[in-house]
């Protein structure tokens, strides 16, 4: 019986990549552990071993292909004894009956969400929210020689999530520095040289590794500003990816925005779209405070229209309405955007109009934008990835409470993550974060509408 | 590059012995640093002075003799029992008093308090009140003069408690893999809070703790400030010019971990003994008086110089008003528009 070669996902969060080239060709007997073709991911180039035993019988997918799906039949390998012509077409049932093997996907997109094109971008490029920090500190970098990247894997590797690609080939080693696993002794190092004037960028792997860290984040970077009076403040921005990606468990699953933005002395942005985030990466390099970019591995790779303009900078602070709409106020933050966004369009078809806001900077929080859209609307869902207790939606519900609270029709709703260790399976994973159709129930909810 | 052996107790060495105006000048920083804490301490007891306080009186030769050795463009990082070093860094004793009072007259505005001061202009990065949290802060200030090629120095210091402090083995890994120009002046007093370093540390001889990672180290009488000195004028040489080097400062504090601790953890004949026989400022007088660099006049002279000053810081730091309430609000971040 030939086998398929399936397309195999390689990282946690990849649903799609580009067969780079095949280093077999088709008739060539294959052996088990043997290299069979190379596949370009969003983060790496990697060899795709064989598996199973005979002859490379049909090459499906040629090399150069791009977007192949994962599990998608790329090739056909006649076993030992098998007629190789027999077996030159994909084994239809053997692809239907093929076990899900690649990690679920429910949490990237389908496709790259629609920006709303905003009026003040100028000349713009398409591009992913990966290539779009990337260039942020690229252009930062080129304009303020004390900028310099320092973290795990983000020189020679060219970033754990290839975020960092490329700069140290442009600035070289000094500039762009490799740390070891030491994550408390690098966040430290680098507050020591905001102290003396560098503007360090500090990459965290992930987010939940800052944990080692939250020391010098916070009586560090955070309060030394005010503990001298004014005199030594500290020019630096830590980032990395934050949240959930797809099934790496508990551990490296977190939501950090209510953890750092609860500290005064820190400033903590969180963008969806690949404009605000080349916009808001540049504005925390340049801001004279520690700023904290939370970033989401699932969006690496997701694209949207980003000015080329190396002047253009998103204001700190700055929420941002990405739907109008006059029925019910959704908020959010990061991907949550993007699936309040798609609430919002099945919200659509039963004939509620939801406004949709980013809100982009969770501290300081744009109170006044989000304000002004529940006079209009009168009710109000704040969805966050992270858990409800003193979570950014406990925040925002106090805030409608102190500052419109005659405002509103309906008590404020907020959808947040489960108040649990994220699980690994892949359905109680989907069970535990938001998806579109809680947050269209919570704005039901608000409307009466249930 | 095979890791130099830390050495015990090098000899004194006669090229760079201190000449009688050093001398007197040693003596003088340190009385000023032990009359100013006695001072503070007696404002702690009147109320004057709030919250943690932690006294350097015994230690003084450590800081003394550190700073001999550097000059101004070289910095000084350090934790919570920071007076001496700001003293010995040349920051105002009337603004390190007052804010150890919490007036509007201290280095911090009243903001920061005895453990959190910090000078930009003279080079003191602070006063931090995690233990060990100085240490890769300190590396980094390091990581700056190396980033920017300039030739400075960064002189870290920690207690014997911070030694044992995670962060301090990731400071020393990325110091001597980068090859940074820091100094990691530990200051043995023999007691982390109340736990003699006997019961906290598997291992007391601190100048070998580099060795894993090449790091040279040197054990040195931290009661004798010239043998400081002769330590730390070789030890800035090997940092500027090869990297990281750690001084094992041995020493001993006469006073509690801070004003609240009644230090029933040792033998009061101990810090008796200590007082008799070992104590920095005696010493050196003596040093002085047997080779005629001045006479008792002399020294009396400055006594009376430096507790004038301690006594004006004093005043200083009553009559300074508390910050204004609109201080609650400013320096949480540094304004962008």
């Amino acid at each position: 019986m030939p086998i398929n070669v399936l397309m195999p996902a390689l990282s946690p969060t990849m649903t799609e990549g580009k067969i780079a080239r095949w280093l077999k060709a088709e008739g060539d007997a294959v052996k088990s552990g043997q290299v069979l073709c190379e596949i370009e991911t969003d983060k790496a180039t990697m060899e795709v071993e064989a598996v199973d035993e005979g002859t490379l019988a049909k090459i499906l997918v040629p090399g150069g292909t791009e977007g192949v799906k994962v599990n998608q039949p790329i090739a056909v390998i006649a076993a030992e004894g098998e007629s190789v012509s027999a077996a030159s077409a994909p084994v239809a049932a053997a692809a239907a009956a093929a076990p899900v093997a690649a990690p679920a996907v429910h949490a990237a997109p389908a496709s790259a969400p629609v920006m709303e094109a905003e009026p003040d971008l100028g000349e713009t490029k398409t591009m992913t929210v990966r290539e779009a920090l990337r260039d942020a500190m690229a252009e930062e970098m080129r304009r303020d020689e004390a900028v310099f990247l320092m973290g795990e894997e983000v020189a020679e590797y060219q970033g754990a999530y290839k975020v960092s690609q490329g700069l140290l080939q442009e600035f070289g080693p000094r500039r762009v520095v490799d740390t070891p696993i030491t994550e408390q002794g690098f966040a430290g190092l680098a507050v020591g040289a905001g102290f003396m004037g560098l503007r360090p960028i500090v990459e965290f792997m992930t987010w939940n590794f800052s944990m080692q860290a939250i020391d010098q984040i916070i009586n560090s970077a955070a309060k030394t500003l005010y503990m001298s009076g004014g005199q030594m403040g500290c020019p630096i921005v830590f980032r990395g990816p934050n949240g959930a990606a797809s099934r790496v468990a508990a551990q490296h699953s977190q939501c950090y925005a209510s953890w750092y933005a609860h500290c005064p002395g820190l400033k903590v942005v969180s963008p969806w779209s690949a404009a605000d985030a080349k916009g808001l990466m540049k504005a925390a390099i340049r801001d004279p405070n520690p700023v904290l970019v939370l970033e989401n591995e699932i969006l690496y790779g997701t694209s949207g229209a980003v000015p080329v303009s190396s002047d253009y900078v998103v204001p700190i602070g700055k929420a941002k309405v990405v739907r109008k709409g006059k029925d019910v106020t959704i908020t959010a933050f990061s991907i949550m955007v993007g699936k309040a966004l798609a609430a919002a369009e099945e919200l659509a078809k039963q004939g509620i109009d939801a406004e949709v806001i980013d809100l982009r900077s969770i501290r300081p929080l744009d109170t006044a934008t989000i304000v002004e859209s529940v006079k209009k609307t009168n009710r109000l869902v704040s969805v966050e990835e992270g858990w409800p207790f003193a979570g950014i939606g406990s925040e925002i519900g106090m805030r409608m409470m102190e500052e419109c609270f005659d405002h509103l029709d309906a008590p404020v709703k907020r959808v947040c993550g489960l108040d649990i260790p994220l699980p690994y399976a892949a359905n109680l994973e989907k069970l535990a974060l938001p998806q579109p159709d809680w947050i269209a129930d919570a704005a039901k909810a608000v409307l009466y509408r249930n | 590059m095979a890791p130099q052996p830390p050495k015990k107790k090098a000899k004194p060495d006669d090229n760079i012995a201190a000449n009688p105006a050093e001398l007197l000048k040693y003596y003088r920083d340190m009385l000023l640093i032990r009359r100013f804490e006695e001072k503070a301490g007696q404002m702690y007891g009147m109320g004057l002075i709030g919250g943690f306080c932690h006294l350097y009186i015994g230690q003084e030769a450590v800081v003394v003799g550190m700073q001999s050795a550097i000059t101004p463009q070289d910095s000084v990082i350090t934790s919570y029992r920071d007076h001496g070093h700001m003293l010995a860094c040349g920051m105002d004793p009337g603004g390190v008093m007052a804010e150890l009072t919490g007036r509007i007259g201290g280095l911090s505005k009243g903001k920061g308090g005895s453990m959190h001061m910090f000078s930009k202009e003279k080079n003191f990065y602070g006063g931090h009140g995690i233990v060990g949290a100085q240490v890769p802060l300190g590396t980094g200030l390091a990581f700056a003069y190396k980033y920017r090629g300039l030739q400075n120095v960064s002189l870290t210091y920690m207690g014997d408690g911070a030694v044992n402090q995670g962060q301090v083995y990731e400071s020393f890994n990325m110091a001597q893999l980068w090859k940074l120009p820091v100094i990691f002046i530990i200051e043995n007093n023999k007691y982390g809070m109340g736990t003699s370093i006997e019961r906290a540390s598997s291992t007391t001889d601190f100048y070998h703790r580099g060795a894993a990672h090449g790091i040279p180290g040197e054990a040195v009488d931290g009661m004798d400030v010239l043998a400081v000195r002769e330590a730390a004028i070789r030890a800035v040489e090997h940092a500027r010019t090869k990297g990281p080097v750690i001084l094992e400062m041995q020493t001993y504090r006469y006073r509690g971990h801070s004003m609240s601790d009644p230090a029933k953890y040792r033998q009061k004949e101990e810090v008796e003994k200590m007082r008799a026989q070992r104590d920095p400022i005696e010493n050196l007088a003596k040093v002085i008086l047997e080779g005629k660099h001045a006479d008792e006049a002399k020294l009396k002279e400055i006594d009376r110089e430096v507790k004038e000053i301690a006594s004006k810081a004093a005043e200083f730091a009553q009559n300074s008003p508390e910050p204004p309430v609109e201080e609650l609000w400013t320096d949480v971040l540094v304004e962008t528009r």
